[in-house]
């Protein structure tokens, strides 16, 4: 086990945490990705939650993990870990798949009793050998020494072994050069009104630093390359955290206040989680009874004047269809944020996909078009969330923001937007001039109804989900109104695509003739995938589109020169489908995975590879 | 509130009534004209919200702001708009399938959190819209073109939804009773807190004569009581009947047979927080008893609306940001030069 510190030069690292749901993995993890963070790391991380809420301590269905990966280049949370903590037999077995052949294991040797095997369920006494572990293996007394550690400390054994995680932590922050000061801080801010609480997790913090520089535990030391960003100030988001605050810019920018109705559902309770805060900042966030009580206490709070959002998954997306078509047919800003799980139905809650697309864009009775965005990494969230209140203010229609649990969940280190990064945003009121003339379906050039609310004098009006007439705003149901009417709220939608930017198209080579495009969430992974496919001489371009309806101007124009446009999705083909209903010209292959996972960047490649290759 | 007097005209508009000739419908929405007007309140501060129905049509008839949505989301809408805007004052109007069947979990949830609404329930026990089919308030038995051969289920009494929900503020009216439905939109409209007003109203189409066992004028007034706080529960044409305690319910007794004496008659309290009484009151079928009208419960509770706009001033005062950007730098950051 012992023998002297290598050093290796490597531009990134992937470190998994992995432990029973009780033994503070997360925790030990985002301390990581932000200490990183703040060296100046690029940081991209992975909570992997156990599917169950609370399973048996030390069973398989219990481990719950974490991954961080950080250094240079970095675009995912990688797909094997280098280095994989494991606080007992059954977060090993379930994690060694994720561990490069190169990497190194630390277990909590204390934990790996006969009883515990079995918890984990394994048949022999050699648990290495039967899951075929053959990587670096580094066996750390951690239970033992965390008790030695907290002896004097007065708290009992269930107390002390809560502060493990940190001894964990300690020994990942000796091997990766972090300042214990920083992850200091961080607890400092998590325990800073519990000063036992803190004291023993920094003690625990120390042991655990101590231990690996005193074992000079033969790891592999990495020392990790800094990659320069922009000057500013930064902060550790997730993609949920980052949407609801993109919200509530756009509420600043708008000057329209923010309020959410909502209902917990997983991977999108945290937005709700994020903004029932927010009240500090003036945010009215209310759980409702239910999915279609969310949206429609948001609709009516946009009939009152509000910005308004609804927050939710698959499922609750399939709820609120009708109350959407409300929105469309009324015609009131609404954003609603649908963070894509595993479906259909109940489906894979804390798992990712990207099988919402054809819900958003059709999954509604009539002719019921809106605006369908998507966001790509979790600072992205951010500005798509914004994005997506600009669009439904300024043209005054629900907007459906697809994320998604990967990046929902996966944290980045973000600047923080200046002031004036971000445009203002015009509400459409009623201009002085339309006074007179003005009624409720009364619309400005682009078709976008003018916005008057309760509270405002002397511009009382109905509205709601019958059809109006184009004219008056009265109910009608002649049929020529109807096709008007359908037209006109079809190009409400259409005309919103002069004011998104363009798609943008990369290229390392020119004259390239396949070009591989993706959507959301997965630009990570393409990116990377691409990066390496043109290092490697298989020349190729790439578009991710985060504004899906109505496209960029520009995307025809963009893809149609490239005689192979390869769709990659986690889904059955939803993009491409579309794309192509939209482009028939275009030769589209598919890429396509539905496992509740992300893309491994190796699966993009290799499916590029065949499609290149003609097989 | 404003000195401006207002007539029940400055809140109707000039869009035809489309209901059918007789409805119901037309009367209640005549005297809510009126009782807007006694209110005062100006037509801009006013919203009036529905689901989809019959009766749900009313906002278009008024000229104030409305807003005509889906069916039985029209108490969830009416909740976003009174917390994204407090100072207005919100209708909502609905009937007994909007409500209860297809918007049941709304209604009781609107009544638990005691938003500040005035519900209207149009109850007239039938589908219209749909065109005569039976909804949760139907009687047992009822014969309809969805039940040819009976219902074989309970309706919901809508107060005892109300009670279960922990209603602060309950009232009825009947749609032929002009002074106590007028009456009891303004009590609903003055209590802060979710008003259910339930009108037992006539669909001349589909369900005709089905509370004529009350309504009608030869027996009116001996199947109602109308309540009023702090008065006798009197009835009868010459108001010679009261209700009395009997053990652990009520009794409806004669005032001139020597029994029982005016003394022996209870005062209504709609004041009273327990609701153990309203809810006897509100049970009484017409019967043995007469079908309650007028305010049955009217109690001070916290309203949803208000309690969330002072907590958000509360928090936004305690913690002085002026934007999100402020917030954001008062957490964990890092400076890169």
């Amino acid at each position: 086990m012992l023998g002297k510190t290598n050093v290796k030069f490597r531009q990134s690292i992937v470190v998994r945490f992995s432990g029973d749901s009780g033994d503070g993995m997360q925790l030990a993890g985002n301390i990581f990705s932000s200490v990183s963070a703040e060296m100046g790391e690029i940081i991209s991380t992975f909570p992997d939650y156990p599917a169950e809420v609370r399973a048996p301590q030390g069973s398989l269905s219990g481990v719950s993990g974490f991954q961080v990966h950080i250094g240079h280049g970095v675009h995912t949370p990688g797909d094997e870990c280098d280095v994989l903590v494991a606080m007992n037999p059954a977060a090993l077995k379930q994690n060694v798949q994720f561990l490069n052949k190169n990497g190194v294991a630390i277990v909590d040797i204390d934990s790996f009793k006969e009883i515990d095997l079995k918890k984990a369920e394994f048949k022999t006494d050699d648990p290495y050998k039967e899951i075929g572990l053959k990587t670096q293996i580094v066996e750390v007394p951690m239970t033992t020494m965390v008790k030695a550690a907290l002896e004097d400390s007065g708290m009992d054994f269930k107390s002390q072994m809560k502060c493990r995680n940190m001894f964990a932590l300690g020994l990942i922050c000796w091997l990766f050069n972090m300042p214990l000061s920083s992850a200091r801080r961080f607890l400092q801010h998590k325990f800073g009104n519990k000063p036992a609480v803190f004291d023993a997790n920094c003690k625990v913090l120390k042991g655990g630093y101590d231990y690996g520089h005193n074992i000079h535990a033969s790891v592999s030391k990495y020392r990790i390359e800094t990659e320069d960003m922009r000057p500013g100030i930064y902060v550790d988001v997730n993609g949920n955290k980052a949407t609801a605050w993109g919200l509530i810019l756009a509420s600043e920018k708008s000057g329209r206040p923010l309020y959410l109705g909502s209902y917990p559902i997983t991977p999108a309770t945290d937005i709700l989680h994020e903004l029932a805060k927010r009240r500090d900042l003036g945010v009215k966030a209310c759980q409702m009874e239910d999915e279609i009580a969310g949206i429609c206490s948001a609709i009516g709070a946009a009939y009152a004047g509000s910005l308004a959002v609804t927050s939710t998954s698959g499922p609750g997306l399939s709820l609120k269809s009708e109350a959407m078509g409300l929105a469309v047919m009324s015609e009131l800003p609404l954003v609603i944020i649908d963070v894509q799980r595993g479906g259909p139905s109940t489906g894979m809650p804390t798992k990712t996909e990207q099988t919402d697309l054809l819900q958003a864009l059709y999954g509604r009775s009539g002719e019921c078009p809106l605006v369908v965005l998507a966001a790509t990494s979790p600072t992205d969230c951010f500005h798509m969330a914004f994005e997506a209140a600009r669009l439904a203010i300024e043209h005054m229609t629900p907007v459906i923001l697809l994320t998604d649990a990967f990046i929902a969940n996966g944290s980045s280190a973000w600047r923080v937007p200046e002031v004036g990064d971000y445009p203002e945003i015009h509400p459409n009121f009623v201009p002085e001039e339309k006074e007179g003339s003005w009624h409720a379906y009364s619309r400005n050039d682009e078709l976008v109804r003018y916005w008057s609310f309760p509270g405002v004098p002397g511009k009382m009006h109905r509205v709601g989900g019958l059809e109006r007439d184009y004219d008056t705003g009265v109910i009608s149901n002649s049929p020529e109104n109807h096709q008007r009417m359908v037209n006109t709220r079809a190009q409400k939608i259409a005309n919103v695509a002069n004011h998104i930017p363009e798609l943008e198209v990369k290229s390392e080579h020119d004259g390239c003739d396949t070009i591989i495009v993706g959507w959301g969430g997965t630009y990570g992974h393409i990116l990377t995938a691409y990066e390496h496919l043109n290092n490697a001489g298989k020349h190729l371009d790439f578009a991710q589109f985060q504004y899906i309806n109505p496209l960029p101007l520009n995307t025809r124009e963009a893809l149609s020169k490239y005689k192979t446009v390869i769709v990659a999705e986690l889904n059955n083909g939803q993009f491409a489908t579309y794309l192509q209903s939209q482009i028939p010209e275009l030769n589209i292959k598919r890429i396509n995975k539905t496992q509740g996972q992300p893309f491994l960047v190796n699966e993009i490649e290799e499916g590029v590879i065949k499609i290149m290759e003609g097989k | 509130m404003t000195n401006q007097t207002y007539d029940p005209k400055d809140f109707k508009n000039d869009v035809a009534v489309r209901w059918c000739p007789g409805c119901g419908d037309h009367a209640v929405l005549n005297v809510l004209h009126k009782a807007m007007a006694e209110l005062g309140i100006p037509p801009h501060m006013i919203a009036v919200v529905s689901g989809i129905g019959c009766s749900s049509r009313l906002p278009y008839y008024m000229n104030t702001y409305g807003f005509h949505t889906i069916h039985g989301r029209g108490g969830a809408i009416a909740t976003g708009v009174k917390v994204a805007n407090p100072q207005l004052t919100v209708w909502q109007i609905s009937g007994d399938g909007d409500c209860l069947a297809i918007g049941g979990n709304h209604f009781i949830h609107e009544v638990r959190r005691n938003v500040d609404l005035n519900l209207l329930l149009l109850n007239n026990k039938i589908y219209g819209l749909t065109k005569g089919q039976f909804s949760p308030t139907s009687d047992r038995g009822c014969i309809s073109k969805s039940s040819p051969y009976g219902t074989t289920e309970d309706p919901f009494i809508p107060a005892e939804l109300v009670f279960g929900a922990r209603g602060t503020f309950f009232a009825r009216g009947m749609d032929v009773e002009l002074k106590i439905n007028q009456e009891i939109m303004i009590e609903a409209a003055g209590h802060k807190g979710c008003s259910v007003v339930e009108i037992l109203q006539n669909c001349m189409i589909f369900n005709n004569g089905i509370h004529n066992r009350i309504t009608d004028k030869a027996v009116r007034a001996n199947r109602t009581i109308h309540l009023v706080h702090g008065e006798k529960m009197l009835f009868g044409k010459n108001r010679d009947m009261g209700l009395v305690q009997d053990g652990f319910g009520l009794k409806a007794v004669r005032l001139d047979d020597g029994d029982y004496t005016i003394d022996d008659v209870l005062v209504h309290d709609a004041h009273c927080q327990d609701n153990f009484l309203h809810q006897q009151l509100a049970m009484m079928d017409g019967t043995n008893l007469p079908v309650a009208l007028g305010v049955i419960r009217d109690v001070d509770a916290p309203s949803y609306e208000t309690d969330v706009a002072v907590q958000v001033r509360k928090i936004q005062v305690k913690h002085r940001f002026k934007n999100l950007r402020d917030m954001i730098l008062a957490g964990d950051t890092w400076e890169r030069k």
